[in-house]
C-alpha cells in the first residue's frame, strides 16, 4: 500500500466536503478521481499534497503521514493543481530550474533533468519565451514538467485537461500515459472518456462519498443489469415473434425501420436474434449493443 | 529561502519593479534635498541631512508598500502559492525569501545617497564639518525602519488577493505606528501612560538613533517590530489550516 486514505473527513464550518473517505493506491496504477463539481475531489487532492490538514482521518504517503512530516510528503509528490497556476513573468528556462531547486537539485543533474523535461513534454520550441506568452496547451505541459522534474513517486493532477482542444487533451493525455510507469497517479476529471482511456481504476465520489471504487471495466459490467439492444431492418417487419426468447423486457419502436430492445441479465442475446431473424425472414441490417459507459455509470451514481 | 530570494530578486529586475522604485526614491529626495527650496540644504545654510532622514520615511511609507503589496496578494490571486505550499519549502522559508528580497531593495535604494554625505562633507566650512554620527546613527534607523516597514508590507499583501488593498492597509499600518502614536500621545487624556504610548511609535526610535547613539532598546524595537509582523506574516499563511 502506498498511497492510503482512512477515514479522511474535511469540514468548512458545518460542510463536510469530504466525509469519511477510505481507500488505497498500489504502486503503478493510474486512478481516475470521478465526481461532479463540488464532489470534494480536490480538498482530497489538497489534503494529500499537504495544503489543507483534513479535519479527521488519516493519509499516508509511502508510510508518512501528510500532517506529521508535511516536508518528506511533498518531496515524495509532484502536484498540478486545478487551473495549473504558473509564474507568468518567469521564462520557461527559468521556471523549471527554480523548482528543481527547491527539490533540493542543482548542478549538473539539475541542467540535464531540466534538458530532459523539456524534451519529453516537447516544450524544446517554447523553451526560451515567458510563461504568460504560452498557449494553454504548453502551459499544462509546463505544468505537468514542473510535476514530474523530481521524479516524484506520486503524481496528483487536477483536472488535467480542462480547458484544452480535443487534441491537446489526446496530447496531454499521452503524456500523462508515458510519463507514469512505475508511479502512482491520481486524477480527477470529469471527463468520463478520459478515465476510459487512461485509468485502470476508478473511484467515483459524489458529495464527500465514495459511491463507487473498482476496476473501470468492472464498474462497467456490475452496471450492466439491463443490457440495450439496438435493431435495424431494410423493410418494415413484426417483431411480435421476438418476446418468445428469454430475458426480452420490452421492445421499443423508433420508428418503422429502427427498434430498442431492453435485455435483462449478462447473457449476451444478439446472436439468438440473429438467429430468429433468419428463421423469420426478417431484413436485419443492424444489431448494436450499446456500451455501458462510464458517462452512464457516473450519471446513475450520482444524481441527486 | 535563498531560491526564493533568488526568485522574487528576479522578478523585481524583469518587471522594472526595481528601477522604478529606486529612481523614484532617489528623485524624489534629491529634489527634497538640494533643490526645492523650503526644504533644500543649500537654502538652509547648514551642513545637515536632515532632510534625507525626516522626510525619507514619509517617502518609505509609500514606496515599501508598492514593493510589498504584490508578494502574496499576487500569488494568492493566482494560486500560485499553493504551488509554494506544496513544494518542500516551510512557510518561514516562503516569508524570508520575500521579506529580504523586499528589504535588499530598500537598502539598495539608500546607498547612493551616500553621495550627499560625501557632497555635504565638501560644502562644509571647514570641510568636514558635519554630525558623522549623527549621519550614521540615522541611516541606521532609516534602514531598520524600512526593515519595519517592509514587514508590515509584507503581512498587508498576505492578508489579502488585491494588491490595492494589501497597498492600502500597509500605508495605513506603517503610518500609524510611524507617526500615529507619537501624535495620539500627545492627546490630553493618557496622563502617566502618554510616554508609554509614544514609545510605541517607531518616530520615537527613530529621532533617538538619529542623535547619533545606537542605543540597544532602540535596535530591540525595530528587530521585535520586524519580527512581530513576520510572525503575524505567517499567522495568515497558517490560517488556510484553521
Amino acid at each position: 500500500m502506498s498511497v492510503e486514505i482512512s477515514g479522511l473527513t474535511k469540514k468548512f464550518g458545518q460542510q463536510a466536503a469530504v466525509d469519511d473517505i477510505s481507500f488505497s493506491v498500489n504502486q503503478g496504477e493510474i486512478v481516475g478521481f470521478l465526481g461532479p463539481n463540488g464532489a470534494g475531489k480536490s480538498t482530497t487532492m489538497k489534503i494529500i499534497t499537504t495544503y489543507l490538514p483534513p479535519t479527521r482521518g488519516k493519509a499516508m504517503i509511502f508510510g508518512q503521514e501528510v500532517t506529521e512530516k508535511p516536508l518528506q510528503v511533498r518531496k515524495m509528490l509532484g502536484y498540478l493543481p486545478e487551473h495549473n497556476p504558473l509564474y507568468l513573468d518567469m521564462y520557461v528556462k527559468e521556471y523549471l530550474p527554480f523548482v528543481g531547486r527547491l527539490y533540493g537539485m542543482k548542478g549538473k543533474s539539475l541542467t540535464t533533468k531540466v534538458a530532459e523535461m523539456v524534451e519529453l513534454t516537447g516544450l524544446s520550441r517554447e523553451q526560451h519565451k515567458k510563461l504568460g506568452a504560452l498557449s494553454k496547451g504548453y502551459r499544462q505541459r509546463v505544468g505537468l514538467a514542473q510535476a514530474l522534474i523530481h521524479d516524484p513517486k506520486v503524481l496528483i493532477l487536477d483536472e488535467p485537461t480542462t480547458g484544452l482542444d480535443p487534441n491537446q487533451i489526446i496530447e496531454i493525455r499521452n503524456l500523462i500515459k508515458l510519463m507514469s510507469k512505475d508511479k502512482i497517479v491520481i486524477l480527477s476529471t470529469h471527463i468520463m472518456q478520459e478515465v476510459q482511456a487512461l485509468c485502470d481504476r476508478a473511484i467515483i465520489i459524489n458529495k464527500g462519498k465514495i459511491v463507487a471504487d473498482g476496476k473501470v471495466n468492472e464498474l462497467q459490467g456490475t452496471m450492466q443489469q439491463v443490457q440495450v439492444l439496438s435493431l435495424e431492418f431494410s423493410s418494415p417487419v413484426d417483431l411480435s415473434g421476438l418476446k418468445a426468447l428469454e430475458n426480452i423486457e420490452s421492445i421499443e419502436e423508433v420508428n418503422e425501420l429502427n427498434y430498442t430492445v431492453k435485455v435483462s441479465g449478462h447473457e449476451d442475446m444478439r446472436s439468438q436474434i440473429f438467429k430468429m431473424a433468419g428463421e423469420k425472414n426478417w431484413p436485419l441490417v443492424g444489431l448494436k449493443k450499446e456500451e455501458n459507459t462510464m458517462e452512464k455509470i457516473f450519471q446513475q451514481l450520482t444524481k441527486s | 529561502m535563498f531560491e526564493v530570494f533568488k526568485k522574487e530578486v528576479n522578478s523585481f529586475l524583469n518587471s522594472l519593479i526595481a528601477y522604478v522604485v529606486i529612481s523614484v526614491f532617489l528623485l524624489s529626495i534629491g529634489l527634497l534635498t538640494w533643490v526645492f527650496p523650503e526644504t533644500s540644504v543649500l537654502e538652509y545654510g547648514f551642513a545637515s541631512m536632515e532632510t534625507l532622514f525626516s522626510l525619507g520615511p514619509y517617502v518609505f511609507m509609500f514606496l515599501i508598500p508598492a514593493i510589498t503589496m504584490r508578494m502574496f496578494a499576487e500569488e494568492k490571486k493566482s494560486g500560485t502559492l499553493e504551488l509554494l505550499l506544496t513544494q518542500p519549502l516551510t512557510e518561514w522559508q516562503i516569508i524570508l525569501g520575500k521579506y529580504f528580497s523586499g528589504f535588499m531593495l530598500v537598502i539598495f535604494s539608500l546607498v547612493p545617497t551616500i553621495i550627499y554625505y560625501y557632497s555635504l562633507y565638501q560644502l562644509g566650512n571647514p570641510v568636514g564639518n558635519i554630525d558623522t554620527a549623527g549621519v550614521a546613527g540615522s541611516y541606521v534607523g532609516l534602514i531598520l525602519l524600512g526593515g519595519v516597514f517592509t514587514a508590515i508590507g509584507l503581512f498587508a499583501s498576505s492578508m489579502s488577493e488585491n494588491q490595492i488593498v494589501s497597498f492600502i492597509i500597509a500605508v495605513f499600518l506603517c503610518f500609524i505606528l510611524y507617526s500615529g502614536f507619537g501624535s495620539l500621545a500627545a492627546v490630553d487624556v493618557w496622563g502617566q501612560f502618554s510616554l508609554a504610548l509614544e514609545q510605541l511609535g517607531i518616530l520615537y526610535h527613530y529621532n533617538s538613533l538619529s542623535k547619533g547613539l545606537l542605543d540597544s532598546r532602540n535596535l530591540i524595537y525595530f528587530i521585535s517590530m520586524a519580527t512581530i509582523m513576520l510572525m503575524l506574516t505567517h499567522l495568515v499563511l497558517k490560517s488556510r489550516k484553521w
